[in-house]
């Protein structure tokens, strides 16, 4: 037991260790307040990498929960044959093991098919495809843990399979759905090489869909390669990792919060 | 076989299969209205599935195969479309082994079923929540803490709590599937106590597999062994002069 704890606690601190350690020297207010300095890329912050990240992860989250919400509650018994849903998961595990560099080309392709450049509105497309099936294989497995006596509890009552759904089966799995998506979130914003190819870099903040956009992951990236990026790339990990943290903080506490109604 | 009052729900040469068993054979049974019915025999014999064919709840399971009639005031519910179901379900209340209340505060597991069926209007649920509550002499318990977590409550406080809630949704019939199972004796005699006062207004099916219950509150009594229909008859009678061998041992314990 103890040796488990070694390797997972000691990977953190670490890897948190020689991120900081290493992007000491870069980490400090103006780093998450200023955009890079035109005239030199290292000097200057990061701010448009961090709202390019959040520009990206945040609707992307949102639209692959929508659309894994839906799949999701599709695929209970309710509505679809076992062999039928099973073929679907099956799918779903499969596009869950595709490295993200393939989404990245394959929406590369589609976007030059559409005549499009490096833009967040591809980074978002190749995102939400990323997170589709992670965050609908949680939504899927947190309403399936719902007890059948709960559901028979409700349509009892006479309520229809959509007011079940949605007023029950949604609360009793919240928990369940909430880890789901902070878990998407957190490998969205995290994921580096889907956006390589859909964002083009940039120093500016982005201010529509269709703008190039550097994000903290191409930033890490892009900085790394330079002779003396090394700092900066650290520091830009650094707020990457306490951004990721957070995101899991947040999911542990608000799936504590939500659980206080979960029939067990 | 005489039966003195009205019929309330009847089954004619049901039959329902889970993939390739064969649970219910050819029952044909007749539940009358305002009184309990009991259905016993041992675990496994088919009393759950006979009772969930009532309110359609059957379907819910995979690869399910059902056929023959149930009627409910003489309307064959299997018939009835998708939509319908629902209002089917609605008017048989459903006490299940394990109470499972809905994932809210108590008061709101006693609100949904009438808010999803607008039976009352805003101002009066406050009013019929309590009745409700009252009916399932639950109300001096939770009074003072409506917004609570069902959850924690105890289990015999749930069970009682899932009754008040099928209570508001005004059925016509109360399923109860081993209502007190899972509950301590004191618990168990509660909802007991609770199931006679309700025969007054409602049809009780009762699952159970302990005989000394269904002696204390039965009025008619099914007895089903391995999915067929062995006998049933007035309470009194089947318990006095069983007909059949199969009830007889039953009753004397030599199967179960």
């Amino acid at each position: 037991m103890i040796i488990s704890v070694c390797i997972v606690l000691g990977s953190l601190i670490i890897i948190f260790g020689i991120v900081t350690f290493n992007g000491a020297s870069y980490i400090s207010i103006e780093m998450v307040t200023q955009t890079p300095n035109p005239n030199d890329a290292l000097r200057g912050g990061i701010l448009n990498s961090i709202i390019g990240s959040m520009l990206l992860a945040l609707p992307a989250t949102g639209l692959a929960f929508l659309i894994g919400l839906g799949i999701a509650l599709y695929l209970q018994k309710d509505f679809t044959p076992s062999w039928f849903s099973g073929f679907i998961r099956f799918t779903l595990d499969v596009l869950w093991g595709i490295p993200s560099i393939v989404y990245g080309i394959f929406c590369f392709t589609i976007m030059l098919y559409f005549g499009l450049g490096g833009s967040i509105l591809a980074g978002i497309f190749a995102l939400t495809l990323l997170e589709i099936p992670i965050i609908t294989r949680y939504i899927d497995e947190a309403i399936k843990m719902v007890p059948k006596g709960l559901k028979e509890g409700a349509y009892s009552l006479g309520s229809t399979k959509f007011e079940t759904s949605m007023k029950v089966i949604r609360k009793q799995a919240f928990p369940g759905i909430l880890s789901g998506i902070l878990l998407g979130l957190g490998r969205g914003i995290g994921d580096t090489a889907s956006i390589l190819f859909t964002t083009k870099a940039t120093n500016r903040i982005p201010t529509s869909l269709l703008d190039s956009t550097d994000t903290l992951p191409t930033t890490i990236y892009h900085s790394y390669q330079l002779p003396t990026g090394q700092p900066k790339a650290y520091a830009a990990a650094f707020i990457l990792l306490v951004i990721v943290l957070c995101i899991s903080i947040l999911s542990r506490i608000l799936s504590k919060k939500f659980t206080k109604h979960v029939i067990k | 076989m005489a039966i003195n009052s009205n019929i309330h729900i009847e089954t004619k040469n049901l039959n329902v299969s889970y993939h390739e068993h064969h649970v219910l054979k050819n029952v044909n049974i007749k539940i009358p209205t305002n009184q309990i019915t009991a259905i016993i025999g041992p675990s496994g014999c088919g009393k759950t599935t006979l009772l969930k064919s009532f309110n359609r709840l059957l379907e819910i399971a995979d690869e399910v195969k059902i056929s023959g009639e149930v009627l409910v005031d003489g309307k064959n519910i299997l018939e009835c479309k998708g939509y319908e179901i629902p209002d089917i379900r609605k008017k048989m209340g459903l006490l299940s082994q394990k109470p499972y209340p809905l994932p809210m505060s108590i008061y709101e597991n006693v609100a949904y079923g009438l808010k999803i069926h607008n039976n009352v209007s805003e101002d009066k649920l406050d009013e019929t929540i309590e009745h409700c509550l009252k009916e399932a002499g639950l109300w001096d318990e939770v009074k003072k803490r409506l917004d609570d977590p069902a959850t924690r409550l105890s289990v015999g406080q749930q069970q009682r709590l899932c009754l008040a809630r099928a209570i508001a949704v005004k059925p016509e019939v109360l399923l109860c599937d081993e209502p007190t199972s899972a509950l301590d004796p004191t618990a168990a005699q509660q909802i007991e106590k609770l199931l006679l006062k309700l025969k007054q207004e409602y049809t009780v099916v009762l699952v159970t597999h302990t005989l000394r219950q269904a002696k204390r509150l039965a009025d008619y009594v099914v007895f089903i062994y391995f999915g067929e229909i062995v006998e049933q008859g007035p309470a009194k009678e089947v318990f006095k002069n069983p007909k059949d061998p199969r009830t007889k041992a039953y009753m004397e314990g030599d199967i179960s």
